[in-house]
């Protein structure tokens, strides 16, 4: 088998998904934007707020990177390079910033 | 295991040629481009969520007009875009580069519409005086002028880089010089561009809505 052929058959060079699929996921990520700015009018507690916004954002970011970016089409060893060293890498941002940003607050005089 | 064996093994393992994610090298690098941007973009959401919840009396001067229906109709062009892009990938390896094309122009119209809408979003907020180190909302909080445009200016500037590398490959594409897989990397940053967007949307405008 030839070098070229032999890489063609490992990276699949076809069409992925449908049209409908694609319009399907786009509906669904206006709908959660919708639901978002509806929840904003809300008055809720602003750290609830964050947390229920971030979370909707979250969820629409899985949408855009499994559909929109293929993930779901490609093959899970790609997803386990990218996604969890991500995951970890912003976790990791979380956990040193915050315990000593909020002891900054705490020392601030009132 | 005999040694011309074992050589036959190491031969087709390290010769080249093998694809592990079975994904071509210009798409994996993309993917962890996005991945490194995406480090950077939360640092800036992570310290401003940070300054947002701990200083008081953070200024809400977000009315629902202009900048609320504005932003929203951002959002939905962004989508929008997204979604044409999706579908120019498909046709693109569908092997048909007159609609590639158009799908594609459609994708740029949407991103120059984006950065149009939210520049007279940014001369609204200047002309009422936020300035990247001050606001006449809550002078206890400058950093509601930095953190905004410092946000919404990074992102403002991959969509211009993200529309100016899709007139590129539009342009590369209808000529016959890219390829496909060209047409998909590319898509790949303007999925990303648009998800920062998700993130960006609720937390610097959604959070500063005016209460009243």
């Amino acid at each position: 088998m030839s070098a070229h052929g032999h890489t063609a058959e490992l990276t699949h060079e076809h069409a992925v998904g449908t049209t409908k699929l694609f319009a399907t996921v786009w509906v669904w990520l206006l709908l959660l934007t919708i639901v978002e700015v509806f929840l904003a009018y809300l008055r809720l507690e602003v750290h609830l707020m964050i947390t229920i916004l971030v979370g909707l954002s979250l969820i629409k970011a899985a949408l855009i990177i499994s559909y929109f970016m293929h993930m779901r089409f490609e093959r899970l060893g790609l997803f386990l390079l990218l996604i969890p060293a991500m995951v970890f890498c912003i976790c990791m941002m979380l956990i040193m910033f915050f315990p000593d940003s909020i002891r900054l607050t705490h020392l601030r005089p009132h | 295991m005999s040694d011309t064996e074992f050589e036959g093994i190491v031969e087709s393992r390290w010769s080249g040629g093998a694809s592990p994610f079975a994904i071509n090298s210009k798409k994996l690098g993309m993917w962890l481009f996005i991945v490194s941007d995406s480090l950077t973009f939360s640092a800036l959401l992570i310290s401003y969520a940070y300054v947002r919840l701990e200083t008081p009396d953070w200024p809400r001067p977000f009315e629902i007009w202009p900048a609320i229906a504005k932003s929203s109709l951002m959002t939905f062009v962004l989508l929008s875009s997204s979604l044409t892009m999706v579908l120019g990938v498909n046709a693109a390896f569908n092997g048909d580069r007159k609609k590639t094309v158009r799908y594609l122009i459609a994708t740029i119209i949407c991103g120059i519409a984006f950065v149009a809408i939210h520049a007279t979003e940014w001369v609204t907020l200047l002309g009422e005086g936020v300035t990247p180190w001050s606001n006449p909302f809550n002078p206890a909080a400058p950093l509601f002028g930095g953190t905004f445009f410092g946000l919404t200016g990074l992102h403002m500037l991959h969509v211009t880089i993200g529309v100016v590398y899709l007139a590129i490959i539009a342009w590369g594409f209808g000529k016959d010089k890219y390829t496909a897989e060209h047409v998909e990397v590319s898509g790949l940053y303007w999925h990303f561009v648009d998800l920062v967007w998700m993130f960006i949307f609720p937390m610097v405008y959604l959070l500063s809505v005016n209460p009243k």
